[in-house]
């Protein structure tokens, strides 16, 4: 039955969702012109993986394996960046693999922003190489466990992988001192904690999607040494690393989303339970 | 990115965008676009990154049209006389046929044996690590002690972590242990396992909403910073 004559609270009750949307809109797109910086706090799980990557020494081994495509890249991709930009700081040597076929792709992007950030370049084949893409899911994992170079015989670009200075001694994950993997599903996070850590006592860190972060949330601790949960996540590596980059930029925009957001679920419970006596009564 | 590109993933962005106010030919052209260039997009890249290198290289089928130098497994098996182990590809290529049989009513039930094999294969390879990462692990991260030595008292931030998710799981659990009317103690244990779940989901949802939030935040960025230029 159609309500005549309706209320302040009982329009609010039938507001239009696209005035919602204008809100958010709004709300995003104002921080992007302004030069506004929040104070974010890092989160215990955050510290955990910068303190893991921190104690590694100069020079150390390092996999990272990109399991995301450009569908996730503004939560993931400002991760990658700060990721590779500390590890050409301390000389880590990187080797890239992707379990989604576009990871190996964002890699490359990522290496770009990070050489132009610190102004200096990886040298392929010593201290990074890019080993592609290998289709098998949790199975590839469990392949690097028996074997890196039989699992990925060539490289992105098609040259064997044992010719590269930077593979030599390293035959499975034994030769590798720390894993940092980006993930947006499946195969990801949970597939690297099941076939790599609890089997092959890998040391891993992870990056996620926010959508995906609850899951992996459970692996905290013995079996997953930090997690960098959504934006969010990203944004407090940053601070951590001292590598202030999109993440934080973006926290401004995702903020203000937020608190709108939470002022609507406020204001829509207020005005269901200040019209649900006035419904029921024009109902029955 | 050049600057077609930047254009056309520009108009595309608001295409879709527009849904936002109503459905409309422009949403439907830009959906229809992403749709088709996805699934050619997935096909192209299995295609040359998994059937090309696993099966056709594996099998020698490259080499024997000239489009590779490297011995498969036909050239081993018919120039040097040898079996290869490349030959087991053979196997999983009948069984990619035997799926692709589906498409063909008649012989629909063949799909069943491919299926069949990736079910029980997967089945086996994740038991026991389901097994032990899942359940043995979680477990033993579960048990932890009431009073950490190093903390300040039974009321330090590590002991009353240790004890909500000593209660959090014990009444979770409770929840969805069916066997017993859900009265009394029990039934008070399952109410507060609710909150606890009400809360996950929560938790969950905030990060799903995040989630959401940064798709957008990357696609006004795209508008504003690469086609626009209105940021640096």
């Amino acid at each position: 039955m159609a309500i005549e004559n309706k209320g302040f609270w009982q329009k609010l009750m039938t507001i239009d969702r696209r005035i919602i949307f204008i809100f958010i809109f709004v709300a995003i797109s104002v921080p992007m012109f302004l030069k506004i910086e929040l104070k974010i706090p890092v989160s215990p799980e955050v510290e955990s993986l910068y303190q893991t990557i921190s104690k590694l020494p100069d020079g150390a081994k390092v996999l990272v394996s990109l399991d995301y495509d450009p569908g996730s890249e503004p939560e993931l991709q400002p991760m990658a960046e700060t990721f590779f930009t500390y590890c050409l700081q301390r000389k880590f040597k990187v080797i890239v693999i992707g379990l989604w076929p576009q990871g190996a792709i964002q890699a490359e992007h990522a290496r770009i922003v990070a050489e132009e950030k610190v102004g200096r370049k990886f040298e392929y084949g010593v201290d990074y190489i890019n080993l592609g893409y290998q289709a098998g899911n949790e199975m590839v994992i469990q392949g690097m466990g028996s074997s890196i170079p039989q699992t990925f015989s060539v490289d992105y670009f098609g040259t064997p992988t044992t010719s590269f200075p930077i593979m030599q001694g390293v035959t499975n994950f034994s030769n590798i001192d720390y894993v940092f993997n980006l993930s947006a599903g499946y195969p990801g996070t949970v597939e690297w904690v099941l076939f790599a850590v609890d089997r092959f006592n890998v040391i891993l860190g992870a990056g996620n999607t926010a959508v995906q972060a609850p899951q992996v949330y459970p692996y905290l601790g013995k079996q997953l040494k930090g997690i960098l949960g959504g934006m969010k996540g990203g944004a407090e590596f940053e601070i951590l690393t001292g590598l202030k980059g999109r993440a934080v930029k973006y926290m401004v925009g995702q903020t203000f989303a937020h608190t709108i957001i939470v002022l609507f679920i406020l204001i829509a419970n207020i005005a269901y339970f200040a019209t649900r006596g006035k419904e029921k009564g024009k109902t029955v | 990115m050049s600057t077609l590109g930047v254009w056309v993933g520009a108009i595309l962005t608001l295409g879709i965008l527009s849904f936002l106010y109503k459905d409309n030919p422009f949403y439907k052209v830009a959906e229809a676009i992403f749709l088709g260039i996805s699934a050619g997009y997935w096909f192209v890249s299995l295609f040359y990154q998994s059937l090309l290198p696993k099966l056709f290289d594996n099998l020698g089928l490259t080499k024997l049209f000239g489009a590779s130098n490297t011995d498969g497994a036909l050239q081993t098996l018919f120039v040097q006389g040898k079996f290869s182990g490349q030959l087991w590809y053979l196997v999983a290529g009948a069984l990619g046929v035997m799926m692709l049989i589906r498409l063909f009513p008649k012989g629909g039930w063949i799909s069943r044996w491919p299926l069949a094999f990736i079910v029980g294969t997967t089945s086996g390879l994740y038991f026991t690590r389901y097994l032990a990462s899942n359940a043995y692990a979680q477990i033993s991260a579960t048990l932890k002690d009431f009073v950490v030595a190093g903390h300040p008292g039974f009321l330090g931030w590590t002991n009353l972590n240790n004890l909500v998710v000593l209660v959090g799981v014990v009444s979770g659990l409770t929840y969805f242990y069916f066997s017993k009317e859900h009265k009394g103690t029990v039934g008070a244990t399952a109410k507060v396992g609710v909150y606890f779940l009400m809360v996950t989901f929560g938790a969950s949802f905030g990060y799903t909403v995040m989630s959401r939030m940064s798709l957008l935040i990357g696609r006004l960025d795209f508008l504003y910073r690469i086609w626009l230029g209105l940021i640096k």
